[in-house]
């Protein structure tokens, strides 16, 4: 006769099965039963973090810079609700996580008990899907659809609540091998006769532009990517989220695009006559108020895997549904294949306007200042990493300068809540970078009112060690928000102002770390250079920078793409 | 335009509010929604209808497409259908007045389903806007109670929805 196991050790031996070797969680009641299980092996490492968002946060970082389904273990209601953030800032960036939380035992399910909220209700719209197992014969093959679900297609996050009795039950294990469901299918490959049309369109084109984003990061088509963009030499934009799609340091890199993209590339996208879009959405921050962008004349090829993309915002000409990377790759094939070659004379010519754009020198900043400029501090940041870190970020304006100044090469390097702006997400993102990646440089660009938003995870870095460099942009302001403040607010500082501001240096010391506060911009780069010396300790660097500082250029909300606010 | 859309979705708990969910987060009109299972019981049968341009109607389907329990979505507007409502509707009915609802009845092929000496239930089966018509031809003040199904439909013909 077969062991039966209960629903807890199910659950732990899913997650080795699935070969997960790291999770993050907060135990509580409805979990403890799944807390005894980790505890009895030593496969999955299970992190304590402080806070169950940043567990969902580290998770997520953890996938991202791995390309692996990031996992979360968190408890019943507030548990869940504090999870919550996590979860929507993965769901907008289709990041593949597999959350387990607990539940209730089934018999209290829906009679307010303790600590129970009805967690499928409150996680259905931030989640690719969910289950609530309420049988423990569906346990094993809940938990291989989570994964399954949230790795395929748009990949996202999938929760899987499990009540505490159904993690006491015994069953047999029998974990299954495949899994085919008839309501989820997603493609693969692109359709052939719309392939062939595209490559019509991109050898006819005159002002052509790549523009890609989130989507050649997920599915691992960076490669492809650049090797399609360099045979045919055309220039390239990607998203915040599409950073390291492209080798930033290649000439033909036009910068991001968007709010605070490069002028080049704003430009090239509103002026161009044939744009493939790669794995992008057309999100309001990328092309500004649509109408506006679709009063230029333009063919539009439009590749990603999930159909409600294409067409959601911009018209397209020839949507091509498919993974990226497979329909890349016939891309490529085709053109090899075909005589014809992109029109080289005007192509030259396009290359000349997008030069006399680059001369505008969009993101240029006072080098000479006395006082600290935040573009310096990442410009110094990527030398001393030799382009080599990977940076995660906070939300706002050091986010930003980030992306404008710290040049990605490689896909995965570039962490950042681009989707849903979640304040809170750079650190807890970079210990599962750093999990991820142990020998890795890892920084985390934040700004102080940012890092305050889940800085008890020094706590969690001081357990587990993680030598994280914190490189704190320190503008004592809410510097987005004050920017609009200036720009649209005349000038009212409305709760923008970061008053009583902790001192991070003994913040940092407090928590068994080292701290650094760095007040002259000749001290950037020795700083930085010590902080890396430190390799196994946590740096926490504060930089007093400039208060005044704006991100340039910008495209205000509801403006297009050529209405750019410059410095 | 009105669209009614028509899909099969795995008969399991929760996926109606999947499906509410989505368009009340992205603020599609739902006009009315059916649903039931099929002959198959681990399946479920909706039928939506809905108003939009071509633009939210296509993002609608799409949408309801990406819903992991949602197995098939058809718009019914997109060929030959057939439609059907029931209506259930509680007429104040005395004097003169019954003689000519029952007339109206007939007429409407509907059936008198339940009497007292003051009122007339009435079973309506029709597109929608048969049932409004009927409606329309009754005094506002004399209809005591309506309960419709809201509409469902079907293909003609060979057009078929199933797995």
């Amino acid at each position: 006769m077969s062991v039966e196991l209960t629903g807890a050790e199910i659950t732990i031996r899913c997650l080795q099965e699935e070969g997960v070797e790291c999770i993050f969680g907060y135990p509580g009641g409805a979990v403890l039963f799944i807390y005894d299980e980790l505890f009895k092996q030593d496969q999955v490492r299970h992190i304590l973090v402080r806070h169950e968002q940043a567990a969902v946060h580290a998770a997520d970082g953890y996938a991202r810079s791995s390309n692996k389904v990031g996992v979360a273990l968190v408890t019943s209601g507030p548990g869940v609700t504090n999870a919550v953030t996590g979860i929507a800032t993965a769901y907008m960036d289709s990041i593949p996580l597999v959350i387990i939380s607990g539940q209730v035992p089934t018999n209290a399910i829906g009679l307010d008990a303790f600590q129970e909220v009805d967690t499928v209700g409150i996680t259905r719209p931030c989640v690719k899907h969910n289950f609530l197992v309420s049988d423990i014969s569906e346990l094993a093959v809940t938990m291989k659809k989570a994964f399954y679900i949230a790795s395929t297609g748009r990949p996202g996050p999938v929760l899987v609540d499990i009540p505490k009795d159904v993690t006491q039950q015994k069953t047999v294990f029998d974990y299954p091998d495949k899994l085919s469901m008839r309501s989820y299918n997603p493609v693969v490959k692109g359709n052939a006769k719309q392939i062939k049309k595209a490559v019509d369109l991109i050898l006819g084109a005159k002002r052509p532009v790549v523009y890609t984003g989130g989507g050649v990061i997920l599915s691992d088509a960076a490669k492809l990517l650049t090797e399609l963009t360099k045979m045919l030499n055309y220039p390239c934009t990607n998203t915040l989220m599409g950073l390291g799609g492209f080798p930033a340091t290649d000439k033909q890199f036009i910068g991001m695009l968007g709010m605070h993209g490069t002028y080049e590339a704003n430009m090239a996208m509103q002026y161009c006559d044939v744009l493939i879009a790669v794995g992008a959405r057309f999100d309001d921050r990328v092309i500004g108020n649509p109408k506006h962008f679709s009063n230029e004349n333009r063919k539009i090829i439009h590749i990603d895997i999930d159909p409600s993309s294409i067409s959601k915002r911009v018209k397209v000409d020839v949507p091509i549904v498919g993974n990226v990377p497979d329909v890349l790759k016939e891309l490529i094939r085709l053109l090899k294949d075909t005589e014809g070659e992109p029109d080289q004379n005007a192509l030259r010519e396009w290359w000349n306007q997008i030069d006399l754009w680059r001369a505008r020198d969009c993101l240029k900043y006072d080098r000479a200042s006395s006082i600290i400029k935040p573009q310096m501090v990442v410009e110094k940041l990527y030398e001393v990493t030799k382009g080599d870190a990977f940076i995660t970020s906070d939300v706002g304006q050091h986010q930003m300068w980030a992306a404008q100044f710290y040049k990605f090469d490689k896909p995965r390097r570039w962490i950042n809540s681009g989707g849903l702006g979640t304040m809170g997400f750079g650190m807890p993102a970079a210990m599962g970078v750093q999990l991820a990646n142990p020998k890795a440089k890892v920084a985390c660009v934040t700004g102080e009112a940012s890092i305050q938003m889940c800085i008890q995870e020094l706590s969690t870095c001081k357990q587990y060690k993680l030598p994280l460099k914190i490189v704190n942009l320190n503008n004592r302001y809410m510097g987005m928000v004050r920017q609009w403040q200036e720009f649209f607010h005349g000038n009212r500082y409305s709760e923008s102002y970061m008053d009583a501001l902790p001192d991070f240096i003994k913040l940092a010391e407090s928590y068994g770390h080292v701290g650094m506060k760095i007040e002259q911009p000749e001290d950037i780069e020795g700083a930085l250079k010590e902080a890396f010396r430190l390799k196994d300790r946590l740096v926490f660097l504060d930089f007093m920078t400039d208060q005044t500082e704006n991100v340039f250029p910008m495209v205000p909300g509801g403006k297009g793409l050529s209405e750019m606010i410059l410095v | 335009m009105r669209h009614i859309i028509s899909l099969l979705m795995e008969n399991e708990a929760g996926a109606l509010s999947r499906v509410a969910g989505l368009f009340s987060a992205r603020g599609y009109n739902i006009e009315s929604l059916s649903v039931a299972p099929t002959e198959d019981p681990t399946l479920s049968r909706m039928t939506l209808v809905t108003t939009g341009s071509d633009e939210v109607i296509e993002q609608v389907t799409k949408q309801l497409n990406k819903l992991i329990e949602v197995v098939k979505v058809i718009d019914l507007v997109d060929g030959n259908h057939i439609e059907r409502e029931l209506m259930l509707v509680k007429i104040k009915a005395i004097g003169a007045d019954r003689d000519e609802i029952k007339r109206l009845v007939d007429i409407f092929r509907g059936a008198i389903i339940d009497v007292t000496d003051r009122s007339y239930t009435i079973e309506l089966t029709g597109t929608s806007s048969k049932l409004d018509a009927f409606l329309e031809n009754i005094e506002s003040s004399a209809v005591l109670e309506t309960v419709r199904t809201g509409a469902s439909g079907i293909g003609r013909g060979d057009w078929v929805l199933r797995v």
